[in-house]
């Protein structure tokens, strides 16, 4: 246990880990945008009369949710250009991230529909909207009021799991922080200070999230 | 597809072992995971104050922080430390502790949902408090993680493909090296995912029957 804590090295790029911080981020906010909108069709279809759909969604939720993250970003990254379809690393990574994070948030919003209260779906339809119309304005709203909790929770693990970015080279933060591992050998520093800016980050969120449930009262 | 059987059957033995690494690495991983857990939780609930604190920091930091890092920290941070471990041995101590986080909150939270009084009825009966939670506590808390410590299983599965990053040669590794002689890529990886897939849909349908049962009887 000869080891003494050096932090110098690992300040010195710290730029470059905040500069990652921000790329985890913003890959977690775009998957989580697209896979909000498979979600909410995901969703619909697996509440929906038609047993096509219903088992259309199933599968997809059980096929993605039973796959590790990382066969499904390699699978996407090396497999689709055999198939013709060219993406560069960002796009495929999001593209993977959005599929895994559809397949969560179906559930959460698939809860959030069974969650809104019958009676107000009624009173929509009685007040002559059509279905599409009130699920747009009625179920809508009230579902992801009553999914927010959840939907943080989800935003904050694919934030997390952007570090699996890593694995096909996206400088991200645990790729920056690998590197400056192997270059400087400050490991615990390294792994420490990297460590931190995650769990920082995700206690951020949270707080955030709280902020913004309370702001909205659930219904 | 007759080439892919016949680069399958070639590479047969190798996936076997990396298949044989993975489910062995996930169950010593969640071995150590639950009684880390069972500890981990009695403490959140039970312990006071000043115990309580670490062991509340111990679970925020393992699960504010991605498994990817918890990976390559126990991989790079024991040599430092003057510990040799081998890189499974790495994977398999950040699987544990990362599942030992997760089962502490899964046993805290059941432990917290049994009501109060159940503790004061043991008390007035003359029960010790190691007797209460033996014989009280832990037969209705462990119970009622059941269902959710078969998920941690189905997520441990999953997290020990990262295990492939630093060398270590589970399913997916032995595929990528296969892949690397042979260039199928998309056959491959499919195979893999079908085993991930297969194995962890057995556990959720497990998962899922036990809970029906489980519920019936609550």
């Amino acid at each position: 246990m000869n080891y003494t804590l050096h932090f110098g090295a690992v300040w010195a790029s710290f730029d470059h880990l905040l500069g990652g911080l921000a790329i985890g981020l913003a890959l977690a906010v775009a998957a989580v945008a697209v896979g909000t909108v498979i979600g909410l069709l995901s969703a619909f279809a697996s509440v929906s009369r038609s047993r096509l759909l219903r088992g259309i969604s199933g599968t997809y939720v059980l096929l993605i949710r039973n796959i590790p993250l990382l066969v499904l970003v390699l699978l996407v990254y090396f497999a689709l250009p055999q198939t013709g379809i060219r993406l560069d690393k960002y796009e495929s990574f999001i593209g993977s991230l959005a599929l895994y994070a559809g397949a969560y948030l179906t559930e959460v919003f698939r809860a959030g529909l069974l969650s809104v209260p019958k009676g107000i779906v009624e009173a929509g339809r009685a007040i002559g909207l059509t279905r599409m119309q009130t699920n747009i304005s009625v179920v809508m709203p009230v579902m992801l009021r009553n999914s927010l909790p959840s939907l943080g929770n989800t935003f904050i693990g694919m934030f997390k799991d952007s570090s699996i970015a890593a694995a096909i080279a996206i400088p991200e933060l645990t790729f920056e922080a690998r590197k400056i591992n192997v270059d400087t050998f400050r490991v615990v520093e390294t792994w420490t200070v990297a460590s931190g800016l995650y769990i920082a980050a995700c206690f951020t969120i949270a707080a955030l999230l709280r902020m913004l449930e309370r702001r909205f009262p659930k219904f | 597809m007759d080439a892919f059987l016949a680069q399958l059957w070639i590479a047969r033995w190798p996936l076997f072992d990396g298949f044989l690494m993975t489910i062995g690495i996930s169950v010593g991983a969640i071995v150590f995971g639950t009684i880390l857990g069972c500890i981990v939780g009695i403490q959140l609930v039970f312990a006071p104050l000043w115990l309580r604190l670490p062991f509340r920091a111990y679970v925020d930091i393992m699960r504010g922080t991605p498994l990817l890092v918890l990976i390559l920290a126990a991989f790079y941070i024991p040599a430092v430390m003057g510990l040799s471990l081998s890189a499974a041995q790495a994977g398999t101590l950040a699987l544990g502790l990362f599942a030992g986080a997760h089962i502490g909150e899964l046993v805290r939270g059941s432990l917290q949902a049994i009501p109060p009084g159940q503790i004061e009825a043991g008390r007035s009966i003359g029960l010790t408090f190691p007797q209460i939670l033996a014989n009280v506590l832990l037969p209705q808390a462990l119970r009622t993680s059941l269902p959710p410590w078969i998920n941690t299983g189905v997520e441990l599965i999953k997290g020990s493909s990262l295990l492939s990053m630093i060398g270590v040669g589970e399913l997916l590794l032995k595929s990528q090296e296969v892949i690397g002689r042979n260039f199928m890529t998309i056959q491959f990886y499919v195979f893999a995912g079908i085993l991930y897939l297969l194995v962890n849909v057995t556990l959720d349908l497990l998962g899922k029957s036990l809970e029906r049962r489980l519920g019936a009887r609550l």
